[in-house]
């Protein structure tokens, strides 16, 4: 091998943390597109998923995404979520697959006995729509720092043929060599924003000036305490004796099901003002604002191995 | 602000989960709730402290066994870098998962114990950062609290590690004396030890110089990817979508495509919007050539004059990581780069002890956590350099056809 290149004018080719972190984002997604025959983006509304959207988007421009987007609706669904997913779904040009519960209960896909939670009965839902479509690999937005049964997770996470994810026997990922073999009925899970945390996040927000659900910027809204949280009032919950609906200035963190997602006091009302709120907050997104976290600490961990995102 | 990548590792009981409880603590990394949940349990346990291991202590039933046995990354910043820490466990029998989480690391953070010195564990961690080349190498001798701030002690520990690197590839190294319980020369200098002349563990982490690390001269591009959007507006757009595994692109330059041989010029560099002057690793971007070529997935575009050398014998250094031992005649799948194909295991010459660096000639297979020197047939060329020049270009993993699973973890002589 003979080496005629001149070394490079300056020696500080290095990138920004957001633009590393890109990179490797774009390079999983078009690595799953490129070795899975059927991909989907799992699409929640909220912000991680949408900064999926827009890596996904750069990462095969200009041609349009090679996949399609999968939404779970929960039935309690934010309309202004419904709303900013529909602009980026039309701008994008890709098909939307939306996996009801409602549907998936009247299917008697999940049992709703009134004591499930709703997450589950989400699980249940999502699962069933991975089958159905015969799904082989599916995006979704988690990262690692969220919490710590994630920390181990891998960018490539195997899914059984039940959809289960088994902690204790996951493949080693090593360079940035991932290994994509499934067997017939298993399916990969595959987390691009692995090594993001949620600060980066909204750096990028920022940076690309992406456009998210209003519900994340402050607003006026009336609300309620319960167990510590601050809720949305409205139709999908009946108030319980003692609890009375004010009206708060506020944004939510995280974007869920509304009978369970919270929302915190703030006046944070553009994405820099969010930054400093989140430089200085010292309660993690899911602690502060997701009721389904709350019970345990290792909650999420056994959610996650019946298959949640 | 920038991005660091690196490993830790150190024998169970050496202060591992201390150390990165407390970057995380004092970089505010941790939470209130996380605290919390982390104080109640302390106190359930009956300490009269707060255990800052438990912050990294991961999956609930290691951490009923109290051990952490997987490669867990954590992620905290300072006002000039970013870090993410691939935390691995220090067992005898967890070799995969130090070679897992050095893989990607920048830098690799050894610790001891100020009491107990060198131990066979921190040489086996030393020899497996040298092998898979992480460039920096960290060792944070802790404890220092409990041998007085001796300099003594410090002192003997540096000689004998000094004079067993020598024996390692190990461009650069410092060594650190620390109290990860109490804080010293952890984020501030420590006034326990005005003996010592160096860094803060995090002064150094936020300057080393990463910069010259990567190979910028050898330009290697792998195609990931074929982007044909057949749209109206981009009716004749054909670009080779990648990332930069070395070197240093641009439009005009001309370009060598293998295995085919043929050759073209960059029409332009493409990311979303724009157009690039310049691509270096680890950029992800989309190539276009001036002539209409036919490249696909798998192959890979580089300089005429600097070529890898296409090859179907590979000689490599390989981890195994799974049970079953790796034998002559066996076949696997293989992944490199973006090229995948099969290999037969024509010969285990050697197993090396990562304890003492000898190699054991008389043994022909390797198990799990074992690392050797193997030779590998494979079904297709391998667009490949020494490891050592190059990590993207010289690495491959082997799959278990069967189970798909990985198997082991290759890089090429
Ligand atoms: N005195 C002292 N004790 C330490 C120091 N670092 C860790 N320890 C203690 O050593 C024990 C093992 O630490 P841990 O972080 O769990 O070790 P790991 O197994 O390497 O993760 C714990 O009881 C720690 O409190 C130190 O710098 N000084």
């Amino acid at each position: 091998m003979s080496n005629t290149a001149a070394p490079p004018a300056h020696a500080d080719y290095r990138l920004s943390q957001l633009d590393e972190l890109e990179a490797e984002s774009i390079h999983i997604f078009r690595e799953v597109a490129a070795e899975f025959e059927k991909p989907v983006l799992m699409f929640s509304g909220g912000k991680d998923s949408i900064c999926m959207m827009r890596l996904a988007e750069k990462a095969f421009y200009p041609a349009k995404i090679p996949f399609p987007v999968l939404q779970v609706d929960t039935g309690f669904d934010f309309p202004e979520v419904l709303s900013c997913r529909d602009s980026w779904v039309s701008r994008l040009g890709v098909r939307l697959i939306v996996a009801s519960v409602d549907q998936a209960i009247a299917d008697g896909v999940v049992v709703d006995d009134g004591k499930t939670s709703r997450n589950r009965l989400q699980t249940g839902t999502l699962l069933n729509a991975i089958e159905k479509e015969g799904f082989t690999a599916a995006f979704g937005g988690g990262r690692r720092d969220e919490e710590k049964a994630r920390a181990k997770e891998r960018v490539y996470s195997h899914r059984d043929e039940f959809g289960q994810w088994d902690p204790k026997n996951q493949r080693p990922e090593l360079w940035s060599l991932y290994n994509g073999r499934i067997r017939a009925g298993e399916h990969m899970r595959i987390f691009p924003l692995s090594n993001w945390t949620e600060l980066d996040v909204w750096y990028y927000i920022g940076q690309e000036k992406i456009e998210l659900p209003e519900i994340y910027f402050s607003h006026t809204r009336e609300v309620f305490v319960r167990d510590g949280m601050l809720l949305s009032a409205g139709d999908h919950l009946l108030l319980r004796p003692g609890e009375t609906v004010q009206e708060r200035t506020v944004r939510f963190r995280t974007v869920g099901d509304m009978t369970l997602t919270g929302c915190v006091e703030s006046n944070a009302s553009d994405v820099a003002a969010i930054i400093d709120e989140i430089a200085i907050a010292r309660v993690t997104e899911r602690g502060a604002t997701r009721g389904d976290d709350r019970f345990s600490e290792a909650a999420m961990e056994d959610r996650k191995r019946e298959g949640y995102f | 602000m920038d991005l660091l990548r690196f490993a830790t590792a150190g024998s169970v009981d050496d202060g591992k989960s201390t150390l990165i409880g407390r970057l995380l603590l004092d970089s505010k990394a941790i939470f209130e709730d996380q605290l919390e949940a982390v104080e109640r349990t302390s106190m359930a346990k009956g300490y009269d402290y707060t255990d800052l291991a438990l912050l990294t202590d991961g999956l609930r039933s290691e951490r009923e066994q109290g051990i952490t046995i997987d490669v867990a990354y954590r992620y905290f910043a300072t006002p000039t870098r970013k870090f993410i820490i691939a935390d691995t466990p220090g067992h005898v029998q967890y070799t995969r998962n130090m070679v897992t989480g050095a893989s990607t690391a920048d830098l690799g953070l050894v610790l001891v114990d100020a009491r107990q010195g060198l131990t066979e564990q921190s040489r086996r961690h030393a020899v497996i950062l040298s092998l898979l080349r992480v460039p920096h190498l960290v060792l944070a001798v802790n404890k220092m609290d409990l041998v007085d701030f001796s300099e003594d002690v410090f002192n003997s520990i540096q000689n004998e590690f000094t004079s067993f690197a020598t024996k390692l590839t190990i461009p650069d190294l410092t060594i650190v004396p620390i109290s990860a319980l109490q804080g010293d020369n952890v984020v501030k200098r420590s006034e326990h030890m005005p003996w010592y002349a160096g860094p803060s563990l995090i002064h150094h982490l936020e300057h080393v110089h990463v910069a010259s690390d990567r190979d910028l001269v050898d330009a290697r591009f792998p195609v990931q990817y074929v982007v044909r959007p057949k749209s109206d507006e981009f009716h004749d757009y054909r670009g080779y979508a990648g990332r930069i595994a070395g070197g240093v692109l641009k439009p005009g330059d001309d370009v060598l495509v293998l295995p085919s041989g043929f050759t073209s010029t960059i029409a332009g560099i493409d990311h979303f919007h724009t157009e690039i002057e310049e691509a270096f690793p680890p950029m992800s971007v989309t190539i276009r050539l001036a002539d209409d070529l036919d490249v696909s997935r798998g192959d890979m575009i580089c300089r005429p004059q600097n070529a890898p050398e296409p090859s179907q014998d590979i000689d490599a250094m390989v981890c195994w990581m799974t049970n079953a031992p790796l034998r002559p005649r066996q076949k696997l799948a293989i992944k490199h780069t973006t090229r995948t194909g099969r290999v037969l295991v024509k010969d285990v010459q050697y197993r090396l002890d990562v304890n003492t660096l000898h190699r054991d000639l008389e043994t022909k297979e390797l198990g799990l956590n074992e690392i050797g020197r193997v030779q590998l047939r494979t079904t297709i060329p391998l667009l490949c350099d020494p490891y050592e020049k190059n990590r993207t270009t010289g690495s491959f993993i082997l799959v278990d056809e069967a189970t798909g699973v990985t198997v082991g973890a290759g890089m090429i002589n």
